[in-house]
């Protein structure tokens, strides 16, 4: 999914205690209404139930038993063909190289909107954009990068008028991990942005003039007061990134059909034939995403929490 | 010293290069359908196309029921949450971030396994059954953003007085939400709506797997079939977003606050 996770990404997540407490006050004068309350969350709770977590266990048992329904681990063994493991490392090569682009391209980014004196304007701009960009995913994306840089691409077309190169014959092909990669990027960096720029806000300024004032150079800030407090945002945005570009589909299918063999690409192949005549792997192969992005979703949140008690 | 420093523009023209040039290329090719010369005859292709109107329509109608089904989830839970029962707020907001643990490609592929013929439930068996699945498939997708949007628009109220003085003057609970609560949260929820429209109007993977005619399956139709017109419609598609983004935006001014903000 490639969606903008920004709104939730957002640290704001202020529990409301001050509620609780005054609410729990009227939990006790009002004690027969707890019935009504709980009818008003039930249909959610219910929603939730059937048609997120049920679902989702469904695959992960699916994934433990036989056509006969008994259970076994041959369905998880069956994963070891070279085409299922070839899928798994090259959807995690593009996942990681997207992530570290996005997080070091969407850090610079950021600093350089907040930090680096810019024009007025130019902030809220990127901002918007980055809203916009990060929800610009999917099939459109696809087809913006084949008209860029695509064989007919924009890009590839003025590269060779002007500067005599032609990327296609040096090796570059947008259908490849590389092709994927910065196509990827396109959604990634602005969520990094998204994600990263209410953390350099919370740098303080005064942090900065104290460190100068003690004579540090300006690297000397960003290596032992800067990066140290941004580090785990980093981390965390890095994992959350991954996770974003691993469960991502829609622009690799477009982009490439089913010429790159990434593990969504794979799934949905076996989905849409059940080709394989074993639908135990089908669930082996859904199980694997859901522990490799549920991981790094998890990475994600617990240093998020801990990150938030250092930037108030 | 005013001046930007030397680093953050080149930061930022960097960027934005990276940003713009797909843009501009899209635009620039999605106009150059015919030989040697700028033409709308692409979007003229694409807009005139009956399938695109169908399509586009389908997932118009989808999102719509989308927001409908999800406000309706979310709302009262947020509310009861909120006034009376904060002790379940760890487990909805673990609920709310499911979505985005969950791909969504797995969670088709466990309704369609889940939901199939032969299962007590069985969606898929008809067309409505399985439009009905796509739209529940959408409410998963759009529940964190929903949640988050409308939960910011309890916290900017002060629910617990508003509450009370409804009470007083004898409303009762449905009353309460419709006339008093989801009015002074309109704004909040509308957030929320936009941002559905913008995940859903072009879904792919979802509307594929359950075989429905939506307008990321003509997209991704057009685009294995033809060659400048995928480049209109990513322009449309991408105007659309912008379009729904800048709603958010826009309404964000027109926040009610019966409230001075107390976090």
């Amino acid at each position: 999914m490639s969606s903008s996770l920004d709104t939730i990404a957002a640290p704001n997540a202020a529990p409301a205690s001050a509620g609780a407490a005054s609410s729990r006050g009227l939990l006790a004068s009002f004690r027969g209404v707890r019935l009504g309350d709980l009818l008003g969350v039930a249909p959610f709770l219910l929603f939730a139930v059937l048609f997120l977590v049920v679902p989702t266990l469904y695959l992960v048992v699916g994934a433990f038993l036989d056509a006969k329904g008994s259970l076994t681990l041959q369905n998880l063994a069956d994963l070891g063909t070279p085409q299922i493991l070839s899928s798994f490392w090259i959807s995690i090569r593009v996942s990681a190289a997207s992530a570290a682009f996005g997080c070091v391209a969407g850090l610079l980014i950021a600093l350089a909107i907040i930090r680096g004196r810019l024009p007025a304007g130019i902030r809220s701009t990127v901002m918007t954009f980055s809203g916009v960009a990060s929800n610009f995913a999917g099939i459109p994306l696809a087809f913006a990068f084949i008209s860029t840089l695509g064989r007919l691409g924009l890009v590839t077309v003025l590269l060779k008028l002007y500067f005599g190169v032609d990327i296609y014959r040096a090796g570059f092909n947008l259908l490849s991990f590389w092709g994927l990669t910065i196509t990827y990027c396109y959604f990634q960096i602005p969520l990094m942005i998204l994600i990263i720029a209410p953390a350099i806000d919370g740098l303080r300024k005064e942090w900065t003039e104290a460190a100068a004032t003690l004579g540090a150079t300006p690297f000397q800030f960003w290596r032992f007061i800067g990066l140290p407090i941004l580090w785990p945002n980093l981390l965390g945005t890095l994992s959350l990134l991954f996770a974003n570009a691993f469960g991502a589909i829609a622009t690799a299918y477009a982009l490439t059909g089913s010429s790159l063999n990434i593990v969504p690409i794979l799934l949905y192949a076996q989905i849409r034939g059940d080709v394989l005549n074993n639908p135990g792997l089908g669930a082996a192969l859904a199980l694997g995403m859901i522990v490799i992005t549920a991981v790094a979703n998890i990475v994600y949140l617990v240093i998020r929490t801990r990150a938030e008690r250092w930037l108030k | 010293m005013k001046r930007g420093k030397p680093w953050a523009w080149i930061v930022f023209l960097l960027g934005a290069a990276y940003f713009l040039l797909p843009l501009i290329a899209t635009v620039q090719f999605s106009l150059s359908i015919r030989r040697g010369t700028l033409s709308l005859d692409a979007y003229t292709n694409v807009l005139n196309s009956p399938q695109f109107q169908e399509t586009f329509v389908f997932s118009l109608v989808v999102a719509v029921a989308t927001i409908i089904v999800g406000l309706l989830l979310v709302v009262p839970a947020a509310y009861f949450v909120r006034l009376r029962a904060p002790q379940l707020r760890p487990i909805i907001e673990f609920v709310t971030l499911l979505p985005l643990i969950i791909p969504p490609i797995i969670l088709v592929f466990g309704y369609i396994r889940m939901y199939n013929s032969s299962s007590i439930l069985p969606l898929t068996n008809s067309t409505l059954g399985t439009n009905v699945l796509l739209t529940l498939a959408y409410v998963a997708l759009a529940l964190p953003y929903m949640y988050r949007a409308v939960d910011t628009g309890l916290r900017t109220i002060d629910v617990q007085t508003l509450t009370e003085a409804a009470n007083i003057l004898g409303a009762n609970t449905p009353t309460i939400l419709i006339r008093v609560i989801f009015p002074n949260i309109i704004v909040a929820a509308l957030s929320g709506a936009f941002l559905t429209l913008a995940i859903v109007i072009g879904e792919f993977t979802i509307a594929s797997l359950l075989n429905r005619p939506a307008f990321g399956v003509y997209m991704q139709n057009i685009g294995a079939n033809r060659a400048f017109e995928p480049a209109a419609l990513a322009v449309i598609s991408f105007v659309i977003t912008w379009a729904a983004m800048g709603m958010i935006q826009l309404l964000a001014r027109f926040a009610p606050r019966t409230a001075p903000l107390t976090d």
